[in-house]
């Protein structure tokens, strides 16, 4: 599967990269032969194989329903750009 | 050609834990902005989320509920998007392996019809934060608060073909949820909202026409109005050779119309893939038998119940099983007032509608159960008149006591002396000549109707007091002597 510009683009898009015009033919190229990886693997037959879900074999830990985590925002907020009514501030999001 | 509506629902229960999905934050509603966001809820590096028992447990009950195919393994995968509420970047889902599979709900419809409903799955999700657009010029506030709160999305089959059908399949899912005390299914401040996909086709077609998702509608009424609204619109505009864009549309409570919001031009391209931050959540039998066991009564089996024990009627039996604190209500009121039938009447009516006017929850009527059932007692063992209870209902309401303080205070105790009873008899009768004379010369078979000018008067001269059957048959007797003299 050979990935184009217009591809890279669009993912660069929805994970909000920003990459180089002049880089994005690379990228291209590089996605591609990790594709072309994926589909030499393709070929294994896996059909007895159950989907892996985790790489640890282990299950869940389950955590009891207590409120352990106070108000801790005058903390946590001293990291953010900026804070008014207690609410953090972004630049306007148009709905 | 006629027109036949296809409805799916997606309902988000928001579920009644303590803490959040993933942290130990608190999930109580209305608190000041981001005091119940953690490190975790605000995605700080190096933060790790670990899942709540209780979210679980109340998952796999709803899904035992709908009688649904319990995923004994099911896996959390990342939904990614961005939207500054959301600072991880994804929503942490299932996609792939749900928590609760294929099962189903009943409806009962007008008419006495039953139409059994396909749940497709129901997934465990967190919820995002709130974004405050009109607030701050040129920015947009962030409240993390709801960030992280758990929610079981529960997806419907597409097999409404109404928005009465839709509103009975809310119905009953905001029933079971509330009834099996996951969920507060409070829908002003968001506990339980709904997504509704609606699509027309001609009626006999198989494939689907292009659908359109509502989004976030809070009440049953929005559903069906906003449902409505959709149906008509997608049908307006084929039978004028349109194209229904599939879109994401808002409905506007105040225009009762539905608007598009902006298309999703990346629409559902979310990438999901599995949580590598969460391992698969195993669950064996022994646990779903467990939760089986605990299961509480619900809804369904109740009505049955209360049919067979306490002789109601279909409708009544519905209304007063649909939710755990009514239905409570009412068997405390019923046993304690011996008579089911009568306490069935005061709860749906003059209970029901002060609880309405003074929009208070049953859980905090200032007349309880045992209280209601009081007073009935005194109706029946013909203290007060029916009449009467009213009025001792309303001073129980104020606070003024229990029924008989209340009785007891206003003197309003029902007078049963005969001799005084025939006084007031008497005295209406020669007071009132001219009716008299009205009845004795009235035809026997019309006679019956003018005795309620005389009942009337007794009743006044009683202040309502006077035991009516009683009185009723003192002034036929009196009346028919008169005019067969």
């Amino acid at each position: 599967m050979a990935l184009d510009r217009s591809d890279v683009e669009k993912i660069a898009h929805l994970a909000r990269l920003q990459i180089a015009e002049q880089d994005v033919q690379e990228y291209a190229e590089n996605l591609t032969s990790i594709l072309d990886l994926v589909d030499q693997m393709q070929a294994v037959d896996t059909s007895a194989v159950a989907p892996m879900a985790h790489p640890l074999d282990a299950v869940q830990r389950l955590r009891i329903d207590e409120v352990t985590e106070g108000n801790q925002r005058d903390n946590l907020q001293t990291v953010a750009p900026a804070v008014e009514a207690g609410l953090f501030q972004v630049p306007k999001v148009i709905e | 050609m006629e027109w036949e509506a296809v409805i799916g629902l997606e309902i988000h229960a928001q579920l009644a834990t303590k803490s959040k999905i993933f942290s130990g934050a608190s999930t109580a509603f209305g608190a000041e902005p981001n005091t119940q966001a953690c490190a975790v809820d605000l995605a700080l590096p190096g933060t790790l989320p670990v899942f709540n028992a209780e979210a679980l447990r109340m998952a796999v009950m709803f899904g035992v509920a709908i009688d649904a195919e319990i995923g004994h393994r099911s896996v959390f995968d990342r939904k990614n998007y961005f939207y500054p509420d959301l600072p991880k970047g994804y929503q942490t889902s299932q996609l792939f392996h749900p928590i609760v599979g294929i099962g189903h709900v009943d409806l009962e419809l007008e008419g006495g019809i039953t139409k059994r409903v396909g749940v497709t799955r129901a997934h465990l999700e967190e919820d995002a934060g709130k974004s405050l657009h009109d607030e701050f010029p040129g920015m947009t506030g962030i409240d993390l608060n709801r960030a992280g709160t758990p929610l079981l999305e529960i997806v419907s089959e597409p097999d409404m073909r109404s928005a009465e059908e839709a509103v009975a399949y809310v119905k009953k899912i905001h029933s079971i949820v509330t009834n099996l005390g996951i969920c507060d299914g409070n829908m002003a401040e968001g506990s339980f909202r709904c997504d509704c996909n609606v699509s027309v086709r001609y009626k006999g077609e198989e494939k689907l026409g292009n659908r359109t998702e509502t989004k976030n509608i809070n009440s049953f009424r929005f559903i069906e109005k906003a449902i409505n609204g959709e149906i008509a619109r997608q049908i307006d505009i084929l039978e004028d050779g349109g194209y229904i864009t599939q879109e994401t549309r808002l409905y506007d409570a105040n225009k009762d119309e539905t608007r598009s919001m902006r298309s999703k031009e990346e629409a559902n391209d979310y990438r999901y893939f599995p949580c590598p931050d969460l391992l698969p959540i195993v669950i064996d039998e022994a646990y779903v038998d467990q939760l089986k066991q605990s299961l509480p009564e619900l809804p369904d089996a109740r009505k049955a119940r209360f049919i067979e024990e306490f002789k109601l009627s279909d409708y009544d039996a519905m209304v007063l099983s649909t939710y755990r604190d009514l239905a409570g209500y009412f068997e405390t009121a019923a046993n304690s007032a011996g008579d089911a039938k009568l306490a069935a009447n005061w709860v749906m009516g003059e209970l029901s509608k002060h609880l309405n006017q003074n929009d208070t929850a049953i859980t905090d009527s200032p007349v309880s159960a045992e209280m209601l059932g009081g007073l009935l007692q005194r109706i029946t063992d013909n203290t007060i008149t029916g009449k009467l209870a009213k009025q001792v209902f309303e001073a129980m309401w104020a606070g003024e006591g229990s029924a008989d303080e209340v009785i007891e205070a206003k003197g309003l105790k029902q007078v049963t002396d005969s001799g005084a009873i025939e006084a007031m008899v008497d005295g209406v009768i020669a007071a009132n000549q001219p009716q008299v004379d009205q009845y004795v010369n009235a035809e026997p078979d019309k006679r019956g109707k003018m005795v309620g000018f005389f009942m009337g008067k007794v009743m006044q001269a009683s202040q309502g007091k006077a035991n009516p059957g009683q009185v009723q048959g003192m002034l036929k007797k009196k009346l028919d002597a008169l005019a067969n003299s």
